[in-house]
């Protein structure tokens, strides 16, 4: 059963999805129970591998026994076994809290919503499992079509802002399959392992130089890598809850995950880094990244959820200019934040679903009164930015830890400030919106407050508090296991040949 | 040095954190309240007995966990940390109670609240002083800022949202700003954050340039020393319900603010690299100038807290300045002030509080005459402001006496004229104000001669730190103790 773990990652989820949109036209009470097994099953063997991994090391497992470079390929190394764990059971979390809202939200599609939530997920995981770079594209292509439906369910402006991000995320995939093109016709093959065997001889060669320039630049638009971010912030803040807070934490973090894959096991360290000698540019793309990103979300005095798309945004610049400074600090630094960055991203995305389940909105006026509204939520809600501004024991802190001792290391402290601007101006951020929470409306006597208007106490039901609060509890506790993820998974997950 | 293993710090640091869900599902403000005494009592329980332990000149050390590589949050219990954490959890008891008269005397909205995030912000601050490297330190410090921050804004109104903004513009501002980078510099210069005895920059072989850069930042960067121009959020937070400003911008929050700078000072620099480069005096002149021109800024205000304030902000820079001496008696002078100027300011604070809640008075200009009518009050106020200004017989005294002695032995004269100018001031300030209390024309009164004052909840209290303000002149231990063993640990005299 366990050496099956890697394909049963990919096919339960895959054939549960087929079975929940026939059980949705039988009964719809049988949709929640069957995903949510199949991403228990999904989750459950995702752990497993990566103890294998940990115990064992690589783990090859070869699609219906044929051999690599003819057949397909799954590799579980270190860096996808950690990888995947994160978006299995951050999908799991989401789909217990989501589970009232989505029932409340299509009372009449729950079927099609939970095949299209599960179909997604199986192409995240597919992506990252993968050790074919043809079969990326596939599940990319999977991935982002459900994406678009799942998005697109949202309010008046969603099927508009999905339709805009169906153009840019098909251009970005065309312009990977473009690459992988060139990357077949240099080399023959499109097992990943495989073309890293070929490259070093064809280091000089121009078709790979544009096979690496077209894959990035894709694999970008896709992870909305400032300026190719245009597409993000609608089409993540009119969705539902549900989907938004399945899409934004995994979806950009699954493509910073391709894009390492990239550098460290198709091209190698050594091409990306010193062949190409581009790093140091990549690393300014993402200062600015990181400060447009911090702008915008400054500049959106509106809409809680869509404050939060910039900072997705920002984080995107702390990845890729992590994964680019060419050390092994900033690329532990990139990784331990994919990880960090999917978690917190799921604990605010959550709370704003808690929001809207019960307030009906998340401009910043529906904010007013929330800490005696909701504290429970509130209280997860300051965990998360909490761990965004990057305060020690929460895992946000531990990752900028890396990523700014990278930079030292590299000398690059150009992305230094920028990691601390972007910190402070999210103090700035989640502060503004605290105000609104805790001070607004004010009472109309000055001084010494009384209970003047006391709102009752309107918490979201349990089935939404609890996931949320597992998602704090696992921020502050992979900020203490930082070390051990660290010196157990991530040291592993780099090639020894990176310094 | 001897070190044993033991979890009571983590214990120590726990206790308040975990009473706070019982705070939150008491029923009965009764029972809510018995809950943070029994905290309150069992933390300073828990630091007491590690006394003797230090004492003998052995240190409690207890590791959580790794988090990078060389640099672990964990706890180390030595005689600096020991002494800070007896004058916060022995005060935070009265505070306990002084909060209860106070909060109820006005009939303050969100009570619970309030308790919570004050057991919370006094974790925080046994974690600073406990606190074995600077990332630990770093985490407890930002802590205790986001902790405090209800506390400040309590009143929820407009003008404590500006408070609030000015306070976590300076607060996180400078912590995220200046001393995250600061300890990444120095983490990837030597591989550790470890306090030393004598610092653990001092081998790294930096550059003097170098080394002044992560000066500035460092002692800059732990805002909540208020060195000026850092200073201008602790007026502001006066916002505060007063028995807030009284234990933590008397006590915690301000003491981890300087007990930080000094840790930095002994522990990341070390006295040896600080004197070799010679940096000493200009944290003498930057404390100096904080001390002088804080007394002239407070010798013109009319708010007995905001006063108050400026007081505490120029006091502060004693322990600065002490530090920044260098010398055995300097540093001990300076140490010792964290404890002496802790339970004066306390009493003065708790006057304030006690004040406005008998009469809703908080202007110096409206209080002519009130010794007359809060005589225990205004009699507390009197020694504690002696204490302050470093008269016998209260302990504040000790604490100027060695702060002299430190400048004669590091041959600092200037430092003896700072030092007695800011005294004078210091008397400028309080006695006017006391004298008037007491002696004024029956036509300038302002109160009516019965005796009527605040609640017995909030008189006790303030009786008892006053009456602790002068034992602690004929009776200093520990705390002279403790500080005299850190220093002897550090420079070996």
């Amino acid at each position: 059963m366990s050496h099956n773990y890697p394909a049963l990652i990919v096919v339960v989820p895959l054939l549960s999805a087929l079975v929940i949109s026939v059980a949705g036209w039988v009964n719809k009470r049988l949709c929640f129970p069957i995903a949510f097994a199949a991403l228990a099953v999904a989750a459950y063997s995702s752990v497993g591998l990566l103890f294998r991994v940990l115990d064992e090391g690589v783990i090859v497992y070869k699609l219906g026994g044929w051999d690599p470079p003819m057949g397909i390929a799954y590799y579980v190394d270190h860096l996808n076994g950690l990888v995947l764990t994160v978006v299995s059971v951050v999908a799991l979390l989401n789909l217990i809290a989501s589970k009232k809202s989505i029932e409340e939200e299509f009372p009449e599609k729950t079927g099609p919503f939970y095949t299209l939530y599960i179909l997604m997920v199986t192409g995240l995981l597919g992506i990252v499992v993968t050790g074919d770079a043809f079969n990326l594209y596939v599940l990319l292509e999977i991935a982002a079509l459900t994406g678009y439906g799942l998005l697109a369910m949202g309010e008046e402006r969603a099927p508009l802002a999905s339709l805009n991000y169906l153009y840019m995320g098909t251009i970005g995939a065309c312009f990977y399959l473009l690459g992988v093109g060139y990357l077949y016709i240099v080399t023959g093959s499109l097992n990943m392992v495989d073309i890293a065997g070929i490259l070093p001889s064809l280091y000089q060669s121009k078709a790979v130089l544009a096979a690496f320039i077209i894959c990035m630049v894709g694999v970008w638009l896709k992870m909305a890598f400032f300026p190719l971010h245009a597409w993000l912030p609608n089409a993540y803040t009119y969705a539902p809850s549900a989907a938004s807070s399945l899409i934004a934490p995994l979806v950009t973090k699954v493509m910073i995950y391709v894009m390492i894959r990239l550098i460290l096991t198709v091209f190698t360290p050594e091409f990306s880094f010193n062949v190409l000698a581009v790093s140091d540019a990549i690393v300014w793309l993402a200062v600015i990244a990181v400060v447009m990103g911090a702008i915008l979300a400054l500049a959106e005095r509106n809409n809680l959820k869509k404050m939060l798309t910039y900072i997705i945004v920002a984080e995107v610049g702390y990845m890729v200019g992590g994964a680019w400074l060419g050390n092994r600090t900033g690329m532990t630094g990139a990784i331990l934040h994919i990880v960090n960055d999917a978690l917190m991203t799921l604990c605010v995305f959550l709370v704003v679903g808690n929001i809207v389940y019960k307030v009906k909105g998340a401009g910043f006026d529906d904010l007013k009164g929330l800490f005696r509204k909701m504290p429970f939520t509130m209280g997860a809600f300051v965990v998360g930015a909490i761990s965004m501004i990057g305060v020690p024991p929460t895992c946000g802190f531990f990752s900028k830890w890396y990523l700014i001792s990278g930079a030292i290391q590299a000398g690059h402290y150009g992305f230094m400030v920028a990691l601390l601007f972007s910190s402070l101006v999210n103090v700035v951020l989640f502060f503004r919106v605290f105000e609104i929470c805790y001070y607004e409306p004010f009472s109309d006597h000055h001084g010494h407050g009384h209970d003047h208007h006391p709102e009752p106490m309107d918490e979201a039901p349990l089935s939404m508090l609890v996931p949320l609060y597992v998602v704090g509890a696992i921020l502050v506790l992979v900020g203490l296991y930082t070390g051990d993820i660290v010196d157990q998974i991530i040291q592993f997950a780099i090639p020894k040949g990176l310094v | 040095m001897e070190t044993i293993t033991s979890i009571k710090p983590l214990l120590a640091v726990l206790v308040s954190l975990l009473i706070t869900p019982l705070l939150i599902s008491s029923k009965a403000p009764n029972v809510r309240e018995t809950w943070t005494f029994v905290a309150a009592a069992v933390k300073f329980l828990i630091v007491l007995s590690m006394l003797p332990t230090v004492l003998k000149g052995t240190e409690i050390v207890y590791t959580i966990a790794e988090v990078v590589p060389g640099v672990a949050i964990k706890f180390r219990v030595d005689a600096l940390g020991m002494l800070f954490a007896l004058v916060a959890s022995s005060l935070w008891i009265i505070t306990s109670a002084y909060s209860i008269g106070y909060m109820r005397g006005l009939k303050e909205h969100s009570q619970t609240r309030y308790f919570c995030f004050f057991a919370l912000a006094l974790s925080a601050t046994i974690g600073v002083a406990f606190s074995a490297n600077l990332l630990t330190l770093y985490l407890f410090y930002e802590m205790l800022s986001f902790a405090t921050y209800p506390l400040v804004t309590h009143h929820q109104d407009r003008e404590a949202r500006s408070s609030g903004r000015k306070y976590l513009l300076y607060i996180v501002g400078t912590s995220i700003g200046l001393v995250l980078p600061a300890m990444l510099i120095s983490y990837n210069l030597t591989g550790t954050l470890e306090f030393g005895k004598q610092g653990f920059l001092a081998g790294a072989g930096a550059s003097k340039p170098l080394i002044g850069l992560l000066l500035v930042m460092l002692v800059f960067g732990f805002a909540k020393a208020a060195i000026m121009p850092l200073h201008s959020w602790l007026p502001a937070a006066m916002v505060a319900p007063t028995p807030v400003s009284a234990l933590l911008h008397a006590v915690a929050v301000v003491k981890v603010g300087v007990f930080s700078v000094v840790r930095v000072l002994t522990g990341v620099f070390g006295t040896d690299l600080l004197l070799s480069f010679n940096f000493g005096t200009a944290i003498i002149l930057v404390a100096s100038v904080t001390i002088l021109v804080g007394s002239f800024v407070a010798l013109s205000q009319d708010g007995l807290k905001r006063l108050l304030a400026f007081s505490t902000i120029a006091q502060l820079s004693y322990i600065v300045l002490g530090v920044g001496l260098l010398s055995p008696k300097g540093m001990t002078g300076g140490m010792v002030h964290i404890a002496m100027h802790a339970f004066g300011k306390i009493t003065l604070f708790f006057c304030a509080g006690a004040i406005f809640v008998a009469t809703g008075k908080k202007n110096i200009s409206e209080m002519v005459g009130i010794g007359r009518r809060m005589p225990v009050t205004m009699t507390a106020f009197f020694i504690a402001s002696l204490s302050i200004i470093g008269m016998p017989p209260c302990g504040g005294f000790i604490s100027k006496w060695y702060l002299v002695l430190g400048s004669l032995e590091a041959h600092q004269m200037p430092v003896l004229f700072v030092l007695l100018t800011s005294s004078l001031l210091n008397a400028a300030y309080f006695m006017p104000f006391v004298y008037k209390a007491f002696f004024c024309v029956p036509k300038e009164a302002m109160f009516e001669n019965t005796v009527q004052e605040a609640p017995p909840f909030c008189v006790v209290p303030l009786v008892i730190t006053a009456l602790i303000s002068i034992v602690l002149l004929f009776y200093p231990q520990p705390f002279l103790r403790l500080a005299s063993m850190m220093v002897q640990g550090i420079t070996g005299v």
